[in-house]
């Protein structure tokens, strides 16, 4: 008896595995996983992402996972990757730069599978594709309310590295509070990492010790806007909008919308058109990619009017934050006028604008 | 100017509590890696309590209980049932972190409940210089000093610090004068571990109101360093304290005096620093005993003498 029992349970389950099987190849249901470098809850980069996926579900209905502190450079991200794969995931969204090569090596082995890397620059030609968005947009938005709101002329900008990305939103900062205010002067420190809230928080100390009233922030925690809070000073934050952390000290933020651009890859991927944008997708404002999070109710209207100004000029394209003249740090001409930076200068910047206080790391 | 000697004062007070507790504990012959284990948990309660209650008093005895009973763990484990101490401690920096990380989940980038702010000393604090630094401080600088002052007293004038001591110099003599060396091994490290909740519970609680995986960031680790930088004696580590906070808070202030030098060769200092002492002390103690408690690392059990 107990042996019959056994041999129907087997056959039972061939059964089940092989229905199961055939499920996964002839009805293909599209369904989504991300994995996260941090946790959905650091109110900043990854909660931005985790706000894109639950956008895109709703827009798309279709089923999304996530997997959130994935360490990058181990092997707990490919493990991660299979194991969705293994669950009939057909789409793979890794939203931190160290799993770039990682996931171009998965995304060979499973050529069924469409991956999208957030922030890197590899892609092939089939089903690996990759995405960023031109935060310097409404870093130079954010730069005007700043400037506007200074009192001692002096801006402080608390950064992690000196890489192109962060310089590049540096600059086009400096950029936005010298429209604002052609006298202000944005100083640097660096923090060499992307979250240590105590460095971070200690560093805009640093900053507001030397008479800093503004502070902006290339970092993932809202350390730097706590310090803002308590001293009585201005804060722009980054990533989303962290106002909940420094109600009084809060203007505004360069912020990412990830929803449409993910709607979008998930929706190519189910209608089996999708093909990896060839060098990659710099999504902008008129993509709806990145946007300047609402302005502090007690800011200046005429303030708002201008950067809502610049806002709709940037969008309809007759604004671009990085043309000429642009002089550099000491003074010589970086951009001429009536020219504007293309992409590769803007992917590889590595000079700071006049205005700017600080070093280059 | 001002800036950085407040800033010195307080990250000092931060790396000088936890380097206390493992000073106690190592005193009494318990090396504990767990410091940074026992930060985290004690970060992660004390910032949840406060949350929880509104009040940050509550916050901080909590986030001391919490450190304390991480450190008993590690108690329990190499002076109950004579665990190696390295292996156990690092399982505790490893435990303690991940477990912090776990029951933070539902705190991460929320805002804090209450803050431990600086302490209102009323005209003190308008000394010019002195003011700010020395009465512009939180709570936990003072708790930091009075403990340091407690340690040293206790310590090296009375019979309980007697015994601790002996506890961590020659176990078995402590057992033969009637003293219980499990159980003052257990209450060192008990204490050890509670300064070290204190200290992380200063993290949350006031140096950045927000809790966040990853938040103790290796301070745990330069206590542990400052312990051997302050040669097992309270004042020494207090120096110690103020010089490697001294270097946390160079790290950013160097940029905005205009200095240009790697904030990340700043933040190898305090580690430099100490392998210098190490060498220091090895080579004097060609002539001299070490300063480190004889009975240090290893588990204590009668029938083995």
């Amino acid at each position: 008896m107990k042996r019959r029992l056994f041999g129907l349970l087997a056959a039972v389950l061939t059964l089940g595995l092989v229905a199961a099987s055939c499920g996964s190849e002839g009805v293909t249901t599209t369904r989504a996983a991300f994995v996260y470098v941090g946790p959905v809850g650091d109110a900043g980069w990854t909660w931005a992402h985790d706000q894109g996926r639950l956008a895109a579900e709703a827009t798309t209905g279709v089923e999304t996972a996530f997997v959130e502190s994935v360490p990058e450079g181990g092997a707990d991200f490919a493990d991660s990757v299979r194991q969705f794969i293994d669950d009939d995931y057909d789409v793979i969204i890794g939203t931190s730069f160290g799993y770039m090569d990682d996931m171009l090596a998965l995304a060979d082995e499973h050529p069924n599978v469409v991956f999208e890397h957030i922030s890197g620059y590899l892609s092939n030609d089939t089903n690996f594709g990759n995405s960023f968005g031109r935060m310097y947009e409404p870093r130079y938005l954010s730069g005007m309310v700043a400037g506007s709101a200074t009192m001692s002329n002096q801006v402080g900008y608390v950064a992690a590295f000196p890489i192109p990305e962060v310089i590049r939103g540096i600059n086009a900062f400096t950029l936005g509070v010298q429209e604002a205010n052609p006298g202000a002067t944005v100083e640097v420190v660096w923090t060499s990492t992307w979250f240590d809230p105590v460095v971070e928080g200690d560093s805009a100390q640093a900053l507001l010790d030397k008479g800093v009233d503004v502070l902006a922030m290339h970092q993932d925690s809202p350390a730097v806007g706590e310090k803002a809070e308590a001293a009585g000073a201005r804060w722009v934050s980054y990533n989303s909008d962290m106002s909940a952390f420094a109600p009084n000290a809060y203007l505004t933020a360069p912020v990412w919308d990830w929803g449409p651009r993910y709607a979008e890859i998930i929706e190519a991927a189910r209608a089996g058109t999708y093909t990896p944008a060839p060098d990659g997708y710099w999504g902008s404002m008129a993509d709806g990619v990145v946007a300047l999070a609402p302005i502090a109710s007690d800011v200046n209207a005429d303030v708002v009017a201008a950067v809502e100004a610049r806002r709709a000029e940037i969008i309809a394209g007759t604004f671009h934050v990085f043309s000429g003249p642009i002089n550099d740090q000491d003074g010589y001409e970086a951009v001429a006028a009536g020219e504007t930076l293309d992409d590769g200068a803007l992917l590889g910047m590595e000079f700071f604008v006049q205005g700017v206080i600080g070093t280059l790391g | 100017m001002i800036g950085l000697l407040v800033a010195t004062v307080s990250f000092g007070a931060l790396l000088y509590l936890a380097a206390l507790g493992e000073l106690i504990s190592e005193k009494a012959g318990v090396l504990n890696l767990g410091v940074e284990g026992m930060m985290a948990m004690g970060a992660v309660s004390a910032f949840m309590a406060a949350h929880q209650t509104g009040n940050p008093w509550i916050g901080l005895v909590v986030g001391i209980l919490a450190g304390a009973l991480t450190g008993l763990l590690h108690g329990w484990f190499t002076v109950v049932l004579g665990a190696e101490q390295v292996v156990s401690g690092l399982s505790l920096t490893i435990l303690g972190l991940g477990f912090a990380a776990y029951m933070g989940k539902n705190v991460v980038g929320r805002p804090p409940g209450a803050v431990l702010a600086p302490v209102d000393w009323g005209p003190l604090t308008d000394i010019p210089w002195a003011g700010p630094v020395l009465f512009g401080q939180a709570p936990f600088v003072y708790l930091a000093v009075l403990v340091g002052i407690a340690t040293w007293f206790v310590l090296s004038r009375t019979r309980a610090g007697l015994a601790l001591r002996a506890a961590g110099e020659s176990a078995s003599t402590a057992d033969a004068a009637g003293h219980s060396v499990v159980g003052l091994r257990l209450c060192a490290v008990g204490i050890g571990g509670g300064l070290a909740g204190a200290s992380g519970a200063y993290l949350t609680l006031t140096l950045t109101p927000q809790w966040a995986e990853g938040i103790t960031a290796g301070r745990g680790w330069i206590a542990v360093a400052l312990v051997i930088f302050g040669a097992w004696r309270p004042g020494r580590a207090a120096v110690g304290a103020l010089l490697f906070g001294g270097l946390l808070a160079l790290k950013t202030r160097l940029q905005t005096f205009g200095v240009d030098f790697s904030p990340i060769l700043l933040s190898m200092l305090p580690y430099v620093s100490t392998i210098a002492v190490l060498i220091a002390i090895s080579v004097r103690a060609r002539n001299r005993p070490s300063p480190a408690p004889a009975a240090l690392g290893t588990a204590y059990r009668r029938e083995e003498r």
